[in-house]
């Protein structure tokens, strides 16, 4: 049945539920009957089938996630989720210092089965509500971190997130969720996808080839995966084919799947919605330029926000958010070049 | 602070616990001691936080817990640890950096734990444990489970942010938790009365609705009795309760600290207040301990510490690569 990304997830939530009584969700606005299941609608209506396992919370985010983690430490397996991903640097310590390192300063006697959802992504909110976070927890070992860009991988990685014993983070993109009604975002595009009614995971770990290609590798995530493919068909009538790969996990990322696909092009050109300096970007490159630099027919190039938060006004915001149109620019350009 | 008749408490607590109490106050006093002394003398790793005067905190409220039920300590654990019941041996090689040690060396002195005996290895951030055990209780009470949740910290913590949205959580979701507040008047070097208007962080309970107390913590029967009453009311859903327990530290904050921030006044009373002195002078009153038990118990005591120095000493390091260990459940570090 095709479903947009929140229908998705909505669905692989209620299914772990049903599935495992550990299984919980902690949030604001996430269960309030006659409410909006969440800023996005991801969870509208679980609090029917699920009432006492779906936990409305006060504006404390220190709370929800230090909750999660000391219920994960009793056996439990929540799901808690910040209403904005910006969010997430009101309770860093819970999830940096608590949430990721617990196991580890256990000696690996503890295990820590938390969930954490964050919506991302530049929306015409203001900088306060737009940080794309990821790089943010790239240096924080004991987190998995995973981005799903479609209905059929948010559901799996959902999935596959629950049933993980380790700390999982999961980065949902609020242009991509396809919510209905009142709670609808202006610019969303579409993210559905089939989803089989059976029960199946997407790997964590694992990254996915969207396109085949053979001039150039764009590795990009979220918005910026959708934004690549669009470029990359604008790039096919100038005759320049892209091969385009979604990480989906970005921690462990699956740098295997982009070695062999720049062994094939030389090139190299990664796409993210957050500044370039310690993004995903520079992390891929620099893997990638240590592994197998006699491969590489040009320099990485890296596509990215500029050096500021994000600004309000449309003008504004379409020159920060890299846009297919400057994607393709950049890329053309590369390969005339080089 | 109600009185409470302490006669009647000993004749609650039982003598042979009440005697026990006694003894495990010895242990960690002995233990304290000792390690100071180790780590001055440069044979220790690492950095030490003591609890030396405030053993009455900790084996007045562990005393009253069962096997089922956690607590979270901070970064000041050994006396926390020791009155749980996690033996000496495993914390002092822990102290040690030893494979041995109840983290494996992972952890070292201010994250001392065990949850298999009930207490989370510590927490060394400040508030940073008082979200997590709201979180502990409430799995409980998910779970209709009758066991209930510690969590101890300073009078500094309780300016902390996650104090609030722990106390009002856990208020506001009637969790079987009990946030133990060791007043011991200083924060590091910050006296607390540089930093809070109020008199007694107890009152702070009052604005979320909920239930606090405030107990002479030098007095370990006292801290029993007051404990327990929340503990029982926590244990049949009655919800969660903030213990002030108003103690002293009688030693410096770490380290090498002399605590030159404290008058010599103040160090001076707090010490006539000493838990141990105080414990023993009413057992031997009642008649529930005489002198050459009392030695006894030292000359255990100090047998018991210095095994577990040896153990310490002795244990085997972890190897080097030991560090790329224990991350993650399914997954290798990633290089």
């Amino acid at each position: 049945m095709k479903m947009g990304i929140a229908e998705a997830l909505r669905k692989a939530i209620h299914d772990e539920m049903a599935r495992d009584e550990r299984v919980f969700c902690i949030g604001e606005d996430i269960g309030i009957p006659g409410g909006y299941g969440g800023a996005f609608t991801v969870t509208l209506g679980l609090e029917k089938d699920f009432r006492e396992r779906v936990i409305d919370t006060p504006i404390s985010e220190i709370g929800i996630f230090g909750a999660a983690c000391g219920a994960a430490l009793m056996g439990m397996r929540p799901i808690a989720d910040v209403q904005y991903g910006d969010f997430l640097l009101c309770c860093m310590d819970q999830v940096v210092n608590q949430i990721a390192k617990l196991r580890y300063m256990s000696g690996g006697k503890l295990t820590m089965p938390v969930v954490m959802r964050a919506p991302v992504g530049v929306t015409g909110r203001g900088a306060q509500h737009a940080q794309c976070l990821e790089p943010f927890f790239l240096p924080c070992p004991g987190i998995k971190i995973v981005a799903p860009a479609t209905a059929y991988d948010a559901c799996g990685l959902l999935r596959a997130a629950v049933r993980d014993d380790d700390p999982v983070l999961i980065f949902e993109h609020k242009l991509l969720y396809g919510s209905k009604g009142p709670r609808a975002e202006s610019g969303t595009l579409d993210a559905s996808s089939d989803i089989p009614d059976e029960d199946y995971i997407v790997p964590i770990g694992k990254g996915i080839l969207r396109r085949e290609g053979s001039d150039v590798t764009l590795v990009a995530g979220l918005l910026m995966m959708h934004f690549s493919l669009m470029a990359a068909r604008m790039l096919e009538e100038e005759g320049i084919s892209c091969e385009v790969i979604d990480p989906r996990t970005l921690w462990p990322l699956d740098l295997g799947l982009i070695l062999d696909s720049v062994m094939k092009t030389g090139r190299l050109v990664t796409v993210e919605e957050s500044p370039k300096q310690g993004g995903i970007g520079a992390e891929i490159a620099c893997r990638v330029a240590e592994r197998i630099p006699d491969y590489l027919l040009a320099p990485v190039t890296r596509i990215a926000a500029p050096n500021t938060p994000a600004p309000f006004a449309p003008v504004m915001e379409k020159y920060y958010v890299p846009q297919p149109e400057r994607i393709r620019d950049v890329v053309k350009t590369l390969v005339e070049e080089s | 602070m109600r009185g409470m008749d302490k006669g009647k408490v000993i004749a609650d607590i039982g003598a042979q616990k009440a005697v026990e109490m006694y003894r495990r106050m010895v242990e960690i006093r002995e233990f304290e001691e000792r390690v100071r002394y180790l780590f001055l003398e440069g044979k220790m790793p690492g950095t030490i936080h003591q609890y030396i005067g405030m053993e009455a905190c900790a084996v007045g409220v562990c005393s009253v817990l069962t096997e089922s039920d956690v607590i979270a300590s901070t970064h000041r654990p050994n006396g926390h640890a020791i009155a749980r019941g996690i033996p000496m041996k495993e914390i002092m090689a822990e102290l040690y950096g030893k494979r041995t040690g109840c983290c494996g060396g992972k952890g070292g002195a201010m994250h001392i734990g065990d949850l298999s005996r009930g207490m989370i290895p510590a927490i060394a951030i400040v508030g940073g444990n008082l979200p997590i055990i709201m979180g502990v209780a409430l799995a409980f009470k998910l779970r209709g489970e009758k066991r209930v949740a510690v969590s101890f910290f300073g009078d500094g913590a309780s300016n902390e942010g996650a104090f609030h949205e722990a106390l009002n959580m856990a208020s506001v979701y009637e969790v079987p938790a009990i946030f133990v507040c060791e007043n011991n008047q200083y924060g590091a070097s910050t006296s607390i009365k540089r930093v809070l208007r109020i008199e007694n962080i107890a009152d702070r309970a009052a604005a979320y609705g909920m239930r606090g107390d405030i107990v002479d913590g030098m007095d370990v029967f006292t801290v029993y009795a007051h404990t327990k009453e929340a503990v029982d009311i926590a244990r049949n859903g009655g919800g969660p309760t903030l213990l002030e327990l108003k103690t002293f530290r009688l030693c410096g904050h770490s380290r090498r600290d002399p605590n030159n921030y404290m008058t010599e006044e103040e160090k001076k009373e707090w010490k006539k207040l000493d838990p141990i002195l105080l414990s023993e002078k009413v057992l031997l009153e009642k008649g529930l301990l005489d002198e050459v038990e009392i030695e006894r118990i030292h000359k255990e005591t100090e047998s018991l510490v210095s095994e577990a120095i040896e153990y310490g000493q002795k244990s085997p390091e972890p190897l080097p690569e030991d560090t790329l260990k224990g991350l993650y459940v399914n997954m290798e570090v990633p290089q």
